[in-house]
């Protein structure tokens, strides 16, 4: 039996090469055609399809093929029409690091962009540099601001998180209370948290009665709600993850009617309906929103724009489909990295993979960001030394199941002093 | 011994010669592939050679790369100690599980196997202080060189790749053909023959836990230092399963089968990806048929047809 099987294996694979041949026809003759007018500039999008990121990067990914349609109908980037090169890194930092290479060594791409989860980000950074590829990263960590990355890793479309969770104190502090605890993940994400929201509230007046760390292989909550004293005035939770939706209704069975403050970051809800069965907890409690998810009554030509051009409704779900909400808060953060990439690319005279270090060198010196179709989300500074990004964040409330912003912070808020100066390393 | 030697240099002289011939990403792909083999030819000492099924050997991997990451980032060490410093971790964490592991056997080694390595991720989550937790940390390309080279250079990490993986390779082959191979075999063919031979089996399956354990670190260290990042993720009950897949594929018991199924299934995702979204199940539906028609994996079979004297 194993005998015949040997040649047929082959013939699997060789087909499988033959299958994979002809799929790179189309790109191929789409070359062709756009050789005889201009080569299309590559972006290689490190896309989470599979694995725990994969709900983000379903939306990261419409977000991007968006964004790309939107630049070239208006001319594309220097005369030359842009092409997403899309590749699935599992969300795991081995294979988004090989993923790199293949933009940068197979593909022949001008950059790579688009990635969110931490751990591939800081898997993928070293390899970035020394593929000498700027990557342009839409993951919300600190890591880039910190100077744990290099010179070739930026992240100019979206706000880090220390700069959001201290925005965030100020209008805690004074409207919700001063005693606080949080419960949080115990990874680094939920460290994170814990750390700078520690900090900011307290410089605000306000104290952490305790810091409850919830393992992330739990899938039942209970038995922590009693750690919380007595006395606190705010829960401050960012539970993630599929438990999210236990841990909101048992919290809800716990508290019952005589609940204090709830403060979360959407980031546990993102891609979730808030009209889901056990969610009704949450009505009157406040969220943290990158961008807010439902239109507002006094929504922008900006938000507008950028919701039909992805075809988004305004309660922040597909417009074919409103049961499939989307990842409203964070994905905004691949469209304005695309523009942002256009504008380094044109103000540097991008012409090729020779120029990268002068696109690089163009973002660094880009700082104001006025709100606009390709900054949808609100004005924003970028810093390029730390080429980190500043922006306004939201503070939304749950009203009738949806959310309605409460306040928007200042750029101010969001700001700490530089911890790196990538300028100075060099190319 | 002939043969298999001619093999077994020749594939290192054919990997040497690809550094020089291989476009770039191949290139890249190669170096990596040379270091997760390591890790799957440790995996096979204790799996392919002795019977010993382990489910948790991401903890090896995982034990050794943060031996030699925490030792050059938190202690300062340059990068060779580091290095030494991964591979002990790796030596004396096998030596431990080892130890505790080896009081059970069949499904119950794999339980605990398994759950030691989840001990091990969630150690590393705990002490997310130094760890960074699930999002790792960087090894800073300043950091990475020995001996006035530049580990993270193409041309050097793939040398440096090469190295280590020649050393395994040659080294499992000289163990194989030694009499403590030759005990690890009859161990995995008929456990009680092989005691009532008068063998200590107990002390060589500890042996072979040790062995498999420490090469395991010792490609997990080389990956930090070859690909500078270090993370959670590769403590992970996936990265427990690949080894026993590419082992499997490339055929358990073999010495050159472990990097035929590393590289087999690094190019069938690689592939794969390029046609169709649902790639997974392309492999899916490829590792189902390889186990049903090729339970020996490739190399199994090339020792069933055509070369007996294969090791």
């Amino acid at each position: 039996m194993g005998h015949n099987t040997l040649p047929t294996r082959r013939k699997i694979l060789t087909g499988m090469a033959a299958v994979g041949a002809a799929s790179a026809l189309p790109d191929v003759t789409r070359f062709a055609h756009a050789g005889s007018h201009s080569a299309p500039i590559k972006i290689g999008f490190q896309v989470h399809r599979t694995g725990i990121g994969a709900a983000y990067g379903r939306w990261y990914e419409r977000t991007t093929n968006a964004a790309a349609k939107v630049i070239n109908d208006l001319g594309g980037i220097n005369g030359r029409p842009v092409e997403i090169v899309a590749e699935d890194d599992g969300t795991d930092p081995k294979r988004g690091a090989e993923v790199l290479e293949k933009f940068a060594n197979q593909h022949g791409c001008d950059i790579a962009y688009g990635t969110l989860f931490s751990h591939v980000v800081i898997g993928s950074a070293p390899r970035a540099a020394e593929l000498k590829l700027p990557y342009f990263v839409v993951s919300e960590g600190h890591h880039v601001a910190s100077g744990m990355l290099n010179r070739y890793t930026l992240q100019p479309g979206i706000t880090d998180v220390k700069s959001q969770v201290q925005a965030m104190a100020p209008w805690v502090a004074s409207n919700l209370g001063k005693k606080v605890t949080m419960i949080y993940p115990d990874f680094a994400f939920g460290h994170d948290h814990r750390d700078y929201f520690s900090a900011a509230i307290e410089a605000q007046g306000g104290e952490v009665l305790a810091q409850i760390a919830i393992p992330p292989t739990e899938t039942s909550f209970t038995k922590y709600f009693p750690q919380i004293p007595r006395e606190t005035e705010i829960v401050y939770h960012v539970m993630v993850g599929p438990a999210v939706l236990t841990f909101v209704k048992e919290m809800g069975e716990f508290f019952g009617p005589n609940a204090p403050q709830l403060f979360g970051f959407v980031d546990s809800l993102e891609g979730v309906d808030f009209a889901s069965p056990g969610l009704e907890f949450l009505e009157g409690s406040y969220f943290w929103e990158g961008m807010p998810r439902y239109a507002q009554s006094n929504q922008t030509s900006y938000d507008k724009f950028y919701r039909d051009s992805i075809g988004i409704d305004e309660n922040g779900a597909a417009r074919e489909n409103a049961q499939d909400v989307s990842t409203y808060a964070h994905m905004f953060g691949c469209w304005e990295t695309l523009f942002t990439i256009k504008d380094g690319m044109e103000s540097s005279g991008y012409k090729g993979p020779e120029d990268r270090a002068k696109l690089i060198e163009a973002v660094e010196a880009i700082s104001e960001m006025p709100e606009s179709n390709e900054h949808p989300q609100g004005e924003k500074i970028f810093n390029g030394k730390t080429h980190q990004v500043f922006g306004v964040q939201y503070i939304s409330q749950v009203e009738g199941g949806k959310m309605k912003v409460k306040h928007t912070t200042s750029l101010e808020d969001g700001y700490y002093p530089d911890e790196v100066d990538y300028t100075t390393q060099s190319f | 011994m002939r043969k298999s030697l001619t093999l077994h240099l020749g594939l290192i002289a054919l990997l040497f010669a690809l550094q020089f011939i291989a476009p770039a990403y191949h290139h890249g792909n190669l170096a990596r592939i040379m270091v997760m083999a390591s890790f799957a030819m440790g995996y096979n000492i204790m799996f392919g050679y002795t019977g010993l099924l382990s489910l948790g050997h991401a903890m090896f991997f995982a034990v050794g790369m943060y031996g030699m990451g925490l030792s050059a980032t938190q202690l300062g060490l340059s990068i060779g100690p580091a290095f030494g410093v991964g591979i002990l971790s790796a030596l004396i964490c096998s030596l431990i599980v080892g130890l505790l592991a080896l009081r059970t056997i069949g499904v119950a080694f794999m339980i605990v196997t398994l759950m030691f390595s989840q001990t091990i991720f969630l150690t590393i989550l705990y002490f997310g202080g130094i760890t960074r937790g699930d999002e790792g940390f960087v090894i800073k390309q300043s950091t990475r060189q020995i001996f006035g080279l530049d580990l993270s250079d193409a041309t050097t990490r793939y040398f440096a790749a090469l190295l280590l993986f020649s050393l395994v390779l040659l080294g499992i082959l000289w163990l194989v053909k030694s009499p403590t191979g030759r005990v690890l075999i009859a161990i995995r063919e008929n456990e009680e023959r092989a005691k009532m031979l008068g063998y200590d089996v107990w002390r060589h399956k500890l042996a072979a836990v040790v062995m498999s354990g420490t090469v395991s670190g010792a490609a997990g260290a080389a990956y930090g230092v070859l690909f500078g990042y270090v993370g959670a993720s590769f403590s992970q009950v996936p990265y427990s399963i690949f080894p026993l897949l590419w082992v499997l594929l490339g055929g358990a018991g073999t010495v050159i089968g472990p990097f035929v199924g590393t590289l087999f299934m690094f190019y069938l995702i690689d592939l794969s990806s390029t046609v169709t979204d649902a790639y997974m199940l392309v492999v899916g539906v490829i590792l189902v048929l390889l186990t049903m028609f090729a339970r020996n994996g490739l190399m199994g079979i090339v020792r069933e047809r055509w070369a007996k004297w294969l090791p």
